[in-house]
């Protein structure tokens, strides 16, 4: 079976190694194509990677007016062809998890392609090799599944898209997809003068790791 | 006259600047000559990793998946290391202070300098008067070096090393229980174990890659109980957390032994054979039912129930702890009343039975075994032992009535400074105005010195009061050997040559005491050599290194000490055969009482304040500070609130407060969580002047380690009338968080 990604957010201890180490591959030297989120760090220091999920049907592929987001032999998506990407950014917007990045030095979509430099020479990608504790593995299903207490979901329902991805979520529960609708979605804190705000330390986060641009 | 007359200009100068990229840039065209395996210069997990070399200059990593310890993992800091060996703040030249203003020299000048000051000082007020203060983020050759440096190269009894502000409370403790100080298991025993207590150790932010083994054990079936003032992201993920005051270890540890011993829970052969002054420890714990602990500690006593129940029922467990519980001035009752309950129901000496610290510091283990530390001499030998004594002298040739008495902990160094007592210094791989309690006094013993040497690579905020500071090396610069947490010794390698004038700190040494006239104690051309000493000098102790080679270490990927003989593999794993390693081979109970933090919260200061650490920093923060990605991650400290107490002192989430103790105050942003208790608030430390945490701890010692009690002091919290926030405000993303950076 093919080696892919397992996503196990219970054991993320927010260290960021992932978004550091990502910065190390050839293909976008310099460039982290990884998030690390607090959930909600007022109440919590849960943590939570998010990595290209590599979709069966990209949707990053599908809006892109140019066809320049190429799926690879092993089911991998591929960063935009630099002579075909348009700029446009419809990629970076339609992603329903949110990940690809645009350059706007290079003018050019970026995302993770599981490391293809190293995978394709039989190398773990730099994110699962530095994670510590396994919050992101790569491996094969049988060589991962078998030893965790998780169990992997694929399947995403989006409101009326369902999405099938390359990359397993290691989750706490029996079901086989998992529903991303907008309930339960953070609304904010209650400040001592009535203004909802979010806990600052979770906006600089964005402001760093989690801007989709650079 | 202050030693530091502008600020501003010293940082401007040496930083802390950012720096974000390899050398010459990102690129992915490289051409890499050289791949060196080494370790990671940072914490006691001691990951392996391999450098990229091109051109003399470390370009980047590439994960070592063959050793064994963490194939591969890394933790942020571990990814960013090979950042800081060709930093733009790197010292590469002697400094010499003029006229308030460092100045470049040679080599020869400086060394000549600190030659005839230190002799002139020592002429005036006697051999004691120069204090040597050394670090265990150095390679053991040379921690070995700076113990025989003070003792037979400047004659003085004062020498000691930042393990004091470290795990030095364990060491005490262990050496009082087992009569040797080490982690009793190997790692690997944590999968086995199915439960784990894990106390005052944040694992997630401080020992990241330990998380590995912490997993491992969970898929397995494992429990963890975590005990922790704290949510921590290892708190978070363990199954039961007894979330205690700070300071309220004993108070626990004694009513789950409590607990333990009603049920019948105790291990009484084991006790019977291996143990002395059981009968002792068991009535002092009948003073400690669950409810009188729950009413100490704040935790609730079915909460200790169920630990104490979950420990005592396992057939197999471990109990494991780092600086939340040692850094208190009841540091070393707190770690004995957690041996007494692995000795109680004796889960010692087997696989996934077991018992450790967690060393913070890369070679916290090694550095404190050869002889930097204030009482000690090589192979963990004591200073007050007469046969010991002898042993040293004659593989040293040092006569021995030149060797000097046992010293002082480091804090006492300090007030010796300010008592005129100790006039010069030198200081290496350490720095005291981040990391001593009360910096405020700290800078008054720096500033009373008449002469003040600074060995370090990067202009520290200790360095920076300094009358001469000379350019070491980074740990990819020099080879040697460090122990990790679990005693395995392993081989830091040489990647490239140190830039500018740098110079290895054993090269350094060396030359001062030739200056000295004390050459020929001092003859060593290489780390081999000083190596080859050590292992003789440690031969026969308990921490003995004898046959120990660099060849072996690679070869076995590390040596766990003790390891006797040539022919001898090291030993993973401590008491198996239900020896311990006092005169009667027997392990020793001790009755703890519970006394309280030496300063707990009154109507005037009504918080409890404890201190730590973020994952994105490594101790005081010289290394760590200047590396672009990980001050982006947490450019600054912040203050710990509870919601419950923010909204009490109507104080917004982000806004900066001034925190103030009875020793100094200081002014920090917010971070409301629900995860600190309401009477508690933390501070991570790794910062130094105006954002020191440091300032406000309480610089109280611990009776027999000398441990400061950072994790527990009283402080309160003044609301200032500006609402700014701070890190989207005013300091914007990618600036130095360094005190003063105007203008950029």
């Amino acid at each position: 079976m093919q080696e892919t990604m397992f996503i196990d957010p219970q054991r993320c201890i927010g260290c960021r190694s992932c978004v550091a180490a990502c910065r190390e591959c050839s293909t976008h030297k310099g460039y982290s194509m990884i998030y690390v989120d607090y959930l909600d760090r007022s109440e919590t220091t849960a943590t939570m990677p998010t990595v290209c999920m590599h979709c069966t049907e990209p949707t990053c592929a599908l809006v892109c007016p140019a066809d320049a987001i190429k799926m690879n032999e092993d089911g991998v998506v591929m960063s935009a062809l630099k002579p075909r990407c348009l700029d446009c950014r419809n990629c970076v917007n339609a992603c329903p998890f949110g990940v690809p990045k645009y350059n706007s030095e290079m003018h050019l979509q970026m995302k993770c392609d599981m490391c293809y430099d190293r995978t394709s020479e039989g190398l773990k990608p730099m994110c699962a090799s530095v994670c510590p504790t396994g919050a992101i593995s790569f491996g094969t299903y049988e060589q991962i599944v078998p030893l965790r207490r998780t169990k992997p979901v694929n399947a995403h329902i989006f409101g009326n898209q369902k999405v099938e991805t390359k990359v397993y979520l290691m989750l706490p529960t029996d079901e086989r997809e998992i529903r991303v609708d907008g309930c339960g979605v953070f609304e904010g804190r209650v400040a001592v003068d009535g203004e909802p705000t979010e806990s600052w330390i979770d906006t600089q986060v964005e402001e760093t790791d989690k801007s989709n641009e650079f | 006259m202050s030693k530091v007359e502008n600020l501003e200009k010293i940082i401007e100068r040496f930083g802390p600047h950012l720096h974000d990229a390899p050398d010459g840039g990102w690129s992915a065209e490289r051409n890499i000559e050289k791949v060196v395996p080494t370790h990671c210069p940072y914490c006691a997990v001691q990951c392996g990793m391999n450098l990229l070399v091109e051109k003399n200059k470390v370009v980047g990593f590439e994960p070592r998946y063959d050793f064994p310890v963490n194939e591969g993992r890394l933790c942020p800091k571990g990814v960013t290391a090979y950042l800081q060996t060709h930093h733009p703040d790197r010292l590469l030249r002697p400094l010499v202070k003029r006229q308030g203003e460092f100045v470049e020299t040679g080599w020869d000048e400086a060394l000549d300098l600190v030659a005839a000051r230190f002799r002139e000082i020592q002429e005036k007020y006697g051999k004691d008067a120069i204090g040597l203060y050394s670090g265990s983020s150095l390679t053991t050759e040379k921690t070995y070096l700076m113990g025989k440096f003070a003792r037979a190269g400047l004659g003085t009894r004062y020498i000691d090393y930042n393990g004091r502000l470290c795990m030095v409370s364990a060491a005490a403790g262990n050496n009082k229980a087992f009569g040797i100080d080490r982690a009793a298991n190997p790692w690997a025993d944590i999968p086995l174990a199915e439960v784990l207590v894990i106390a005052g150790a944040n694992c997630a932010e401080t020992f990241p890659v330990l998380n590995k083994f912490l997993w491992q054990q969970r898929d397995n079936g494992g429990v963890w109980i975590v005990v922790d003032p704290r949510e921590t992201p290892t708190a978070r993920q363990g199954d039961l957390h007894l979330q205690l005051k700070p300071g309220t270890d004993v108070a626990v540890a004694n009513a789950m032994l409590h607990v333990i011993v009603k049920e019948n829970l105790i291990d009484a052969e084991f006790i019977a054979n291996s143990t002395n002054d059981w009968e002792a420890a068991r009535a002092a714990v009948e003073k400690y039912p669950p409810a009188v602990a729950a009413e100490i500690s704040g935790v609730p006593a079915e909460k200790i129930v169920k630990a104490a129940l979950l420990y005592g029922r396992a057939k197999t467990g471990m109990v494991m702890h780092a600086r939340g519980i040692e850094h208190h001035s009841n540091g070393v009752n707190n770690v004995l009343s957690y041996i007494n309950l692995v000795l109680a129901t004796g889960k010692i000496g087997a696989p996934g039975r077991g018992y450790g610290t967690i060393t913070g510091q890369g070679n916290g283990q090694g550095g404190r075994e050869h002889g930097q530390k204030a009482d000690q001499l090589p192979g963990q030998r004591s200073m007050l032992n007469p046969e010991h004594r002898r042993h040293v002298c004659e593989v040293w040739g040092l006569p021995e009535e030149e060797l000097p008495a046992a010293g002082v902990s480091v804090v006492e160094m300090f007030e010796k400074m300010r008592a005129g007592e100790i006039r010069g210094f030198l200081s290496l791989c350490n720095n005291g105005m981040v990391s001593l309690p009360d910096t405020n006094r700290i800078r008054e013993s720096l500033e009373g010195l008449e002469f003040n040497v600074n060995i370090d690579f990067f202009m520290s905020e200790a360095a920076r009061y300094a009358d001469v500071v000379l350019p070491g090396t980074t740990w990819a610069e020099d080879e040697g050997v460090t122990a990790n947490s679990e005693a395995r010794v392993v081989k830091i390698n040489k990647a490239v040559d140190p830039p500018g004038e740098a110079k290895p700190d054993w090269w350094i040494v060396q030359e001062i005491a030739k200056r000295m006239g004390r050459g020929k104690y001092f003859q060593f051309n290489n780390p081999r050599e000083i190596f080859d000493e050590l292992r003789v000098a440690s031969r026969g102790g308990n921490a003995d290194y004898y046959g120990i080679s660099y060849e072996k270490i690679e070869r076995q990927h590390g040596v766990m000490w003790p390891c006797p003989t040539e022919e001898h593999t090291g030993t993973p794993r401590l008491f198996e055969d239900g020896k311990f390693y006092h005169p009667d081979k027997k392990a020793r109970f001790h009755a703890i009482e519970y006394n309280p933090p030496a300063e707990v919260p009154d109507d005037e200061f009504p918080l409890a304040l404890t201190t730590g650490r973020v994952v994105y920093q490594y101790l005081s923060g010289n290394q760590t500070r200047r590396i672009g990605f990980l001050v982006q991650q947490c450019p600054e400290p912040y203050v710990e609130i509870h919601p419950e107490t923010a909204r009490r002192l109507k104080i917004n989430d982000g806004e900066r407060v001034k925190v103030v103790s009875r020793r100094g105050e200081g002014i920090f942003p917010a971070l409301v969580v629900r995860t600190i208790r309401p009477d508690t608030i933390f501070i991570p430390y790794h910062w130094g002047e105006t954002l020191a945490a440091n300032q406000l701890t309480n610089p109280v010692l611990d009776p027999t380690s000398k441990i400061p009690e950072y994790k527990a002091c009283a402080a309160r919290i003044e609301k200032i009338h500006d609402r700014r926030l701070p890190i989207l405000g005013e300091q914007k993303k990618g600036l130095s968080q360094s005190e003063v950076q105007r203008g950029k």
